[in-house]
């Protein structure tokens, strides 16, 4: 029997997970159209190298990632590209982002892949390059480019840990993905294991999911695999958190800032590890995912869905029920709550679940802290969160900081225990978000500063450039006259210097004459350096920034056309 | 509406429930004060939750805050009731009146209202009370079968509201010094332990009848412990301090100075120890902040009950170690998740 690190505090929030994990994965139905989201995972968005029109087919790249953080996103089944436009994304916020509409053709024709059978004989380097072109991400929810996670130095990483822990409420798509695929998750973890030079694989799973457990324990023996564990964890909210699951499993604690892989360890979710055994044996791309879609529905199941299927199709599926009022992406306890029902499923989307106002009642009106501390006994990361609201109230961010506020993880235990009813969470986020608004308007006030020391200096400078030419170009004029007086040459001689209206001056103009040809010469010279100046800075810039001036000048034109179209109608008129 | 942001579930439990849970498990105490010491005590248990939720509400007004969703949440009952037991139930009206529109108006609400006292506010009206009224104070009801007459209810209530008693009786043949007081007046007047507890109104362990009023908080404060309202930290280490600080002074001079479990069962001890030191808003945060916060209280209660001027130290030792807990609270910081081996 293994020893096991329980974590600090922990909630046991009513589980939800009867209503959706009796049932089989079912292949969700070819929806009407895929609203697929260029920017799905941590990093840079993806390129779109689709046209509008463009017949695609299932699994070509459509949109490339781009810099060194990225990750490439793929046409989940053969269709024509409808648009590439801004569209309602799976974000809080509800700021549209680029997204590519494809229309299935039905024919869900597959490009050539391009498998391998014997995945050892690959190079590292050549694994790493087929994931990130395959699209795969964490599936946990952070979508973090697996191939960027699975770079190590030889036996720098003791241990690395699969997550099949499944800690939030409602959530049962890895719990069906490790029932039904279990031999695939564990190929798909040998990669990983191979990759980082691991020497053990611990599979994490919380023990109200014994089907899954045993289901993997089967695949473990089956597969032969000595290194790999499968290790029934507590079940406690939020065990699932990378850094929950670390620590029971190791000990390890893994502080806020510091990367586990320092510390031996590297944590990835059991279908990020599915993803990777389908991307490398088979050659495909991340282009559809479990997706558990629970809540107030008639047949709430779990469904292979394809990405950016919209979330209204899905739900359709299980049965939505009338009185739904909105959707939840991801569980209770994290989860966002969906701008609009046309948002397309991400790597990211494990759970839907559709709300209704008898599940999900309106919160009570807050009352006061009264300090009494339910908020630390649950706290998985040991803060004060009655100190941090408290602080973040007063919007003292300084002393927020000094309690720890950036390692809050947000998991919302603080909140769900709250007798005062306080959002608490919602307050970190905002401190957090202000923080990082102060950080980044100080870097901005800093840049500027260096700028404007440096273009000062350089005024100085040129000024100083300008008048030691000009003394320079005086004193040979002046030189030349008492030459003329001396002696005149029988032809003026070229002044040296590249001032041609100096040189073309008559020698003997009075000094105010010669005042206006200077001015004249300077005037030219600036419309000659304004000419010949482009916008600065323009060759190093970072591809996401690059993407901004590209979205800014596609707005730009787009508004033009807007309002020439405008005009035009009203001329019409 | 569903909320918009998650977590969008939380557990049914609500500030107003917590201070329900208090309320309740003070009613053994109440129960064993009337069994022992007569109805008085409901009298001044009744005015001092009209008196507080009528200040509650006043207080609301002027500080323009809704009215309705504070005065639910049963915390102005709570400073009520555990004002109400720390004064004498004979006294007259306006007594309890003062002290609880006191408590709530100034030592609750002009620091902002719930959430934000510094000081517990039942223990402000008492230490007003004290200052103010020592006679009125100090005038406490022999317990059953104790005094030379007793009053019926009705007669109670008459000198409650009214002041006056039947034909005949005085005010000092139905009151009594508390035990505490009596012992520490016959010590001054060179009395030794042993006689001092063979005098009548003590009991068992401690004063009669008021001991087992103690016992009956003591109940009402393992429920607390038990429903997880109250954590193990104040009230083991208070009672353990006092405990000690007694056990050792009784050790070196049991003739003068008596034993602990007598400062146990004496005076506001438990319902100090479970009630209100562990008011939440009014003491440290942080595990070890609880553990000094108590000691102090534990101390202090021994030291002003030994050797202060007033009868009982409960009161002031409370409101000594409420100004510490902003300061214990800043330097008992816990480590947080990862970062134990590094210094802070």
């Amino acid at each position: 029997m293994r020893t096991l690190y329980p974590f600090h505090g922990g909630i046991h929030p009513a589980s939800n997970k009867a209503q959706s994990n009796h049932k089989p994965i079912a292949q969700a139905a070819l929806p009407s159209r895929l609203v697929i989201p260029l920017h799905q995972h941590v990093g840079n968005s993806a390129k779109p190298v689709v046209e509008i029109g463009q017949c695609v087919l299932k699994g070509q790249i459509i949109g490339a990632p781009e810099g060194h953080v990225s990750s490439a996103v793929h046409a989940p089944t053969s269709g024509v590209i409808a648009a590439i436009d801004m569209q309602p994304v799976a974000h809080p916020s509800g700021i549209p982002d680029l997204c590519i509409t494809l229309i299935p053709d039905g024919n869900d024709e597959w490009i050539a892949r391009e498998p391998c059978d014997d995945w050892k004989a690959l190079a590292h380097t050549d694994l790493r390059h087929r994931l990130r072109a395959a699209g795969v991400v964490g599936l946990g929810g952070a979508a973090f480019p697996s191939d960027m996670k699975l770079y190590a130095h030889k036996h720098k990483i003791k241990t690395l840990v699969l997550n099949g822990a499944e800690c939030e409420p409602y959530i049962t798509c890895d719990d069906l993905l490790m029932r039904e695929r279990a031999a695939e998750i564990l190929q798909g973890a040998e990669i990983m294991c191979a990759l980082l030079y691991a020497e053990e694989v611990l599979i994490g799973i919380e023990d109200n999911k014994p089907e899954a457990i045993a289901a993997m324990r089967a695949a473990v023996l089956d597969g032969k695999y000595e290194r790999m564990e499968v290790v029934a964890v507590p079940t406690i909210y939020p065990g699932g958190g990378a850094k929950q699951l670390i620590r029971v499993l190791t000990g390890i604690e893994v502080a806020a800032g510091v990367r586990s892989t320092n510390l031996g360890v590297q944590c990835f979710n059991v279908g990020t590890a599915y993803s990777t055994w389908r991307a490398i044996r088979h050659g495909e791309p991340l282009i559809s995912r479990i997706v558990t879609v629970t809540g107030n529905v008639g047949q709430p199941q779990n469904f292979e869905a394809l990405l950016g299927t919209p979330v209204n199709e899905l739900v359709a599926q299980a049965e939505q029920l009338p009185d739904t009022r909105g959707y939840i992406m991801g569980g209770p306890m994290m989860g966002i709550r969906l701008p609009s029902a046309q948002v397309g499923v991400i790597k990211a989307t494990n759970c839907l679940i559709a709300m209704s106002d008898s599940l999900f009642p309106p919160a009570l009106p807050a009352l006061p802290c009264i300090r009494c501390t339910r908020c630390v006994d649950v706290c998985p990361a040991e803060l004060q969160p009655q100190e941090l609201f408290w602080f973040a109230q007063s919007k003292n961010l300084l002393k927020a900081q000094e309690y720890h506020l950036f390692d809050c993880i947000e998991c919302g235990a603080c909140s769900y225990v709250c007798p005062s009813n306080i959002p608490l969470v919602e307050y970190y986020r905002f401190a957090k978000s202000e923080i990082w608004a102060q950080e980044t308007s100080k870097k901005a006030a800093d840049a500027a500063r260096e700028r404007h020391e440096y273009r000062e200096q350089r005024i100085e400078r040129e000024k100083q450039e300008k008048a030691e030419k000009l003394a320079a170009k005086e004193k040979a004029a002046l030189d030349a006259k008492a030459q003329k007086s001396a002696s005149p040459p029988p032809t003026p001689l070229p002044p040296a210097g590249e001032g041609a209206s100096v040189s073309d001056a008559p020698v003997d103009a009075d000094p105010e004459d010669t005042m206006h040809l200077k001015i004249q010469a300077a005037i030219d010279h600036a419309k000659q350096q304004a000419a010949g100046s482009k916008p600065g800075n323009t060759e190093q810039l970072t591809p996401q920034q690059q993407a901004e001036i590209a979205e800014i000048d596609a707005r730009r034109t787009r508004i033009r056309e807007l309002a020439l179209s405008s005009v035009n109608e009203h001329t019409k008129e | 509406m569903p909320g918009f942001f998650s977590p969008f579930i939380t557990k049914p439990d609500s500030v107003s429930q917590i201070m329900l849970k208090v309320l309740l498990a003070l009613i053994p105490g109440i129960a064993l004060y009337v069994w022992h010491f007569g109805p008085a005590i409901l009298v001044s248990i009744t005015l001092a939750s009209l008196t507080a939720l009528a200040t509650e509400a006043l207080m609301l007004r002027l500080r323009n805050r809704p009215i309705a969703p504070f005065l639910k949440d049963n915390s102005a009952l709570l400073t009520g009731w555990l004002l109400a037991l720390s004064i004498p139930p004979l006294a007259p009206w306006w007594l309890v009146v003062i002290g609880t529109a006191f408590a709530i108006s100034v030592s609750k609400h002009l620091y902002g209202g719930l959430g934000n006292n510094p000081f517990n506010p039942a223990m402000i009206g008492y230490a007003v009370l004290i200052i103010s009224f020592p006679v009125q104070m100090t005038q406490w009801l022999s317990p059953h079968g104790m005094g030379s007459v007793e009053l019926g209810f009705i007669e109670q209530l008459n000198y409650i509201f009214l002041g006056v008693f039947p034909e005949g009786i005085k005010l000092d043949a139905l009151t009594m010094a508390t035990p505490l007081d009596t012992l520490k007046t016959q010590l001054h007047l060179d009395g030794q332990i042993r006689e001092i507890l063979d005098m009548p109104i003590y009991g068992r362990l401690a004063g009669h009848g008021s001991e087992m009023v103690a016992a009956g908080f003591l109940l009402g404060g393992l429920y607390l412990l038990a429903t997880r309202i109250i954590s193990w930290h104040i009230p083991v280490v208070y009672l353990g301090t006092l405990f000690a600080v007694a056990g050792l002074f009784h050790l070196l001079d049991p003739a003068h100075y008596v034993e602990p479990l007598f400062h146990w069962f004496s005076g506001a001890a438990m319902i100090g120890a479970f009630f209100i030191l562990t008011d939440p808003i009014t003491s440290p945060t942080t595990h070890k902040g609880k553990l000094i916060f108590a000691f102090g209280a534990g101390l202090l209660t021994y030291l002003i009950r030994a050797f202060g001027g007033f009868p009982d130290g409960m009161a002031f030792a409370t409101l000594l170690m409420n100004i510490c807990v902003p300061l214990i609270d800043a330097y008992t910081q816990p480590k947080v998740f990862g970062k134990k081996g590094q210094k802070s």
